[in-house]
């Protein structure tokens, strides 16, 4: 038996499909996988995303540790509740984690860590902590629920079922959270549409859930989280990063902020390697245009070299099979590569991502 | 789950009959696409190619992953569902309509899995 959140219960009784997703039992579909990606492209769905660790950093040098542990620059936190999205670097410049942090005020700021990776990146940050005598400290809230509410329609059905959240959060700019009692509300996500994220006791989980069913918000499994998230063109920690891979390497270059002097522990790394840019990769989008799946792994044979499929799937808002492949750089978007699928060399092109935004191609 | 009394089985989960046209129908069970989820697609089958038992006959592919499917027994594959081709979740709808190739065989196929056999198989895999 692995981890359960505290909303495995109601996931059982939803007939849900219950895998291990590192070392947490957590719902793959509750019946068809296509069926909650398109409730999320079209009205709302949620997830439980309890199995994520928000982890409270505080203290006096909260800021200062934090600008130390990311690659991200904490500094571009100045509005309480905005949010930032980074990854935390070992000395090699591999990434540990990619995580999102929250400001919600000067000795206080929340990260929220993924599943598998959370005992380690505890670990490390304590580690990080510990070299430096930052005055903070490092509180996993396990005590705290977490479910994602996607789409079009999933912020009206949130305030329908929890009005009095709605002053505080209709305001809320995307990458911006509100605390509303006891509830944490976040405009973020990860399905490439509209919605919320919401941390509350765990305790109250199963009572949020069950309203925003009775408001047909879908249910919707970890299968469905993966491919409306590849649709968005969103890494998966694992998948197409970890710690052997560079964010310079993995299409993350964008929030690596090396314009400030700040000492972020991986810097020097990065900088011997954008001194080094013909080694550089690039993760570009894949759409395939002969019939089949692409999956991870597969051999890329591109005119600058060989790459490789770091995520693919079918698409369902596209009807067809894409993926992000890490490849030489100066493969460009419209470029015709091949694949390897179990053999046969298939035709793919190169495109831009995201795949799919807000519901349009 | 359903194991129609009236099919054989094989223990890499298709289902087979001998059709009123004389040739063997093949397609994945119940339990076969209840695994896989939502397929997304069927094909690499070669008509004309001949096989023997437990050799790949094509492959089927959900959103989750792929899976070969084999020959149940020898013999020579005359027919592709083409339909599946642009409907593969016919499969998950209905997996026993769903044929996915045809084999012309004179191999008899009463050694294969009885529906409760490889019902009691699927409850425990080991």
């Amino acid at each position: 038996m692995g981890n359960r959140t505290p909303l495995y219960e109601t996931h059982v009784a939803s007939g849900a499909k219950v895998v291990d997703f590192g070392g947490w039992d957590m719902p793959l579909n509750y019946g068809s996988q296509i069926e909650e990606h398109h409730a999320v492209r079209r009205d709302a769905g949620m997830f439980d995303v309890s199995h994520m660790c928000p982890v409270d950093v505080k203290g006096g040098d909260a800021r200062a540790f934090l600008r130390t542990l990311v690659a991200n620059n904490v500094d571009r936190l100045t509005q309480p509740g905005k949010a930032l999205y980074s990854c935390m670097l070992n000395p090699a410049g591999g990434v540990v984690d990619d995580l999102i942090i929250y400001f919600l005020g000067d000795d206080w700021f929340r990260v929220v860590v993924n599943a598998s990776t959370a005992d380690k990146d505890l670990a490390w940050m304590e580690k990080v902590r510990g070299e430096r005598a930052f005055a903070v400290t490092i509180a996993p809230r396990r005590d705290l629920a977490m479910i994602a509410i996607q789409g079009p329609n999933a912020r009206a059905k949130f305030w329908q079922v929890r009005p009095a959240t709605k002053a505080a959060t209709e305001s809320l700019g995307a990458f911006f959270a509100a605390a509303v009692g006891d509830l944490f509300v976040a405009r973020t996500g990860y399905t490439g549409e509209d919605g919320f994220e919401v941390m509350l006791p765990a305790g109250r989980a199963a009572v949020l859930w069950a309203d925003l069913k009775t408001v047909g918000v879908a249910e919707a499994g970890l299968g469905a989280r993966d491919t409306l998230r590849l649709e968005a063109g969103m890494n998966l920690y694992g998948n197409d990063m970890d710690e052997t891979i560079s964010p310079l390497d993995a299409g993350l270059a964008w929030t690596v902020d090396l314009k400030t002097p700040r000492e972020f522990v991986g810097r020097a790394a990065l900088e011997q390697q954008l001194a080094d840019a013909g080694a550089r990769k690039a993760l570009v989008g894949l759409k395939l245009l002969d019939k089949g799946v692409l999956r991870s792994h597969q051999k890329v044979v591109t005119s600058q070299g060989e790459g490789e499929i770091t995520s693919g799937t079918f698409a369902p808002t596209l009807g067809f099979s894409v993926a992000m492949a890490r490849v030489p750089q100066g493969v460009k978007a419209g470029d015709t590569v091949q694949v390897d699928i179990r053999g046969k060399l298939l035709a793919a092109q190169v495109v831009k991502m995201p795949f799919v935004r807000n519901g349009t191609r | 789950m359903k194991f129609p009394a009236e099919l054989k089985y094989t223990s890499t989960h298709e289902w087979v009959k001998k059709g009123a046209d004389g040739l063997l129908w093949v397609g994945i069970t119940d339990a076969a696409q209840d695994m896989l989820g939502d397929l997304v697609f069927v094909g690499d089958v070669k008509v004309g190619q001949t096989l023997k038992a437990a050799e790949t006959a094509g492959v089927v592919e959900s959103v989750k992953a792929a899976s070969d499917i084999y020959a149940p027994v020898d013999g020579e594959v005359v027919a592709f569902n083409e339909a599946l081709e642009s409907e593969p979740q016919q499969i998950n709808a209905d997996p026993y309509s769903a044929w996915i190739f045809k084999m012309k065989s004179a191999a008899s196929i009463d050694g294969l899995l009885d529906a409760k056999t490889y019902e009691s198989n699927v409850a425990d895999p080991h």
